[in-house]
């Protein structure tokens, strides 16, 4: 493993562990990246250590320990010292308890602002810098940095608890970190690929961490599935529709990750949004699509759900199963007038049944709502090709 | 850790109002009970009940001279109607007890504040 690799996968755990010993996020977070910058530094010259992670962790909390021992006035306020030689023994042993899941129900807590949520995940159990964060959510670093702190700030005063939920909070929490995490991985599906990468990566450690959730095996499920097209969705910069995709370019390896997940959610009795959503997804990816199973589980989400996007994108699939009409038809029930997907999907169906002038009105007013580069291109290139064409209705 | 919990009244009927009156008695009774039931609990110290905020008189100082004006700072409807303080060992202790205060499910809301602590 590189380098890079080790850190990757070890710097939430370090921090996680630290943090439950020392009760202080900063310091955590301080002791943690000296003692990564240590390795980075010894082990290119003396190898890297038989087991890196306890290296890691004894290395960053001796920083730690040598931080508090210099300012005793903070040792006597966080009780380090005592927490610190009362775990002398086991930190230095091959076993560390994994507290990354304490880690992401803090970082996740209802009580934070949901773009305060998404950075703390992504910087204490994703190791991303402020920087990268800021970079990735297109906001000046200092900004990033603010949340970061005032976010942290908030954890310690108001003492956000570090640990998992009781069982009667427990459902409503989890729910509250599929969704940062759910969340992440939107950012990074309109091409932000890293942060897209990054959400299947905690999608997969909770995964780990908690075997027994459908919904969690669901969500990574659902991701892995919309990932494998990642390629297939543009062509150059211009956006290519599922019919439209080259299939060649789907990643094989991902569809059948994504299955599995979803086969594990299934054994597991799943049938929450998450698990419902992949395995549309699923369905996606075969061929022919069954279009009516499809439909039947968009009725299933929406019944769930309430939610009249998830009704949207159950007439897409009648409109393919019963024809055109009936698709129209739910669409014009919908409201949502303010949604472009709500006028580009009117405008499809309209198409199709050759309603030319009302498809071309449908495009504009999608086109009015869109301000995203491919998206707008491609309502663009539907209008050209309808101004050849005439009404038939 | 201590927090102060401040109920906003928001919508929630005022006890005397018409609002209040058209609960039925077995309501009111509840309400009462539930308020009760929350100054029971441990780690709770009751704030002093407050007068509506219709009474309330709103006092600034410009330069040097005090302007003294009717009505709470903020709108009636965004007015403190009560509070008190906590002793909780966390925020989640905290929130399920502000989740308990009637005034929280009628239409107003409780905001949890942490005392500031100097350690």
């Amino acid at each position: 493993m590189t380098l890079d690799q080790v850190f990757r996968e070890e710097w939430g755990r370090v921090l996680a562990t630290l943090i439950g010993l020392l009760r202080d996020i900063d310091l955590a977070e301080d002791a943690t990246q000296e003692a990564f910058a240590i390795a980075a530094d010894r082990w290119p010259r003396d190898g890297t250590p038989r087991n890196p992670r306890a290296w890691l962790m004894t290395t960053a909390r001796n920083r730690a320990t040598d931080r508090i021992r210099r300012d005793r006035a903070l040792a006597a306020k966080s009780g380090l010292l005592a927490a610190g030689s009362r775990t002398e023994g086991s930190m230095n042993t091959t076993t560390f308890p994994d507290e990354r899941l304490e880690l992401i129900f803090t970082c996740c807590h209802p009580a934070l602002a949901i773009e305060a949520q998404v950075a703390l995940t992504l910087r204490t159990l994703g190791g991303l810098t402020t920087d990268e964060i800021a970079r990735a959510f297109l906001v000046p670093e200092r900004t990033m940095a603010q949340r970061l702190v005032r976010a942290k700030r908030k954890i310690k005063e108001a003492r956000i608890p570090f640990r998992v939920p009781p069982v009667h909070l427990l459902r409503e929490r989890l729910d509250a970190v599929l969704a940062v995490v759910y969340l992440i991985f939107n950012e990074g599906y309109g091409g932000r690929d890293e942060l897209a990468a990054e959400a299947i990566w905690l999608a997969r450690a909770l995964a780990e961490m908690l075997p027994d959730d459908p919904e969690v095996h669901g969500l990574l499920a659902m991701m892995l599935l919309h990932d494998s097209r990642r390629e297939a969705r543009f062509q150059g910069s211009e956006l290519v529709l599922l019919s439209d995709q080259d299939r060649s370019r789907w990643n094989t390896e991902e569809i059948a990750d994504g299955r599995s997940e979803l086969d594990r959610a299934l054994t597991l009795g799943g049938r929450g949004p998450y698990v419902l959503q992949a395995a549309i997804a699923s369905l996606h990816a075969e061929m022919p699509c069954d279009w009516a199973q499809i439909a039947a589980l968009y009725g299933e989400l929406g019944r769930l759900s309430g939610s009249p996007v998830v009704e949207l994108n159950r007439a897409i699939a009648i409109a393919e199963t019963e024809g055109p009409e009936a698709g129209l038809r739910i669409v014009d029930h919908l409201g949502l007038d303010d949604f472009r997907y709500l006028h580009s999907t009117r405008a499809e169906v309209l198409r199709r049944l050759g309603r030319t002038d009302e498809a071309r009105d449908a495009y504009r007013r999608a086109r009015e709502l869109t301000d995203d580069g491919a998206e707008r291109r491609f309502i663009e290139r539907r209008l050209t090709e309808l101004a050849g064409a005439k009404s038939s209705s | 850790m201590k927090y102060i919990m401040l109920i906003y009244q928001g919508t929630a009927p005022l006890p005397g109002s018409e609002e209040s009156a058209a609960l039925s008695e077995e309501e009111q009774k509840q309400i009462y009970a539930d308020y009760g039931a929350v100054n029971e609990t441990p780690g709770v110290t009751p704030g002093l009940p407050m007068g509506l905020p219709e009474n309330a008189t709103t006092v600034r100082v410009e330069a040097g001279k005090t302007l003294t004006t009717d009505g709470p700072f903020v709108g009636m409807k965004e007015a403190v109607g009560g509070w008190f303080v906590l002793e909780a060992d966390d925020l989640d202790a905290a929130i399920e007890v502000a989740a308990r205060v009637p005034a929280a499910r009628l239409g107003g809301a409780i905001e949890i504040r942490p005392s500031e602590t100097y350690w």
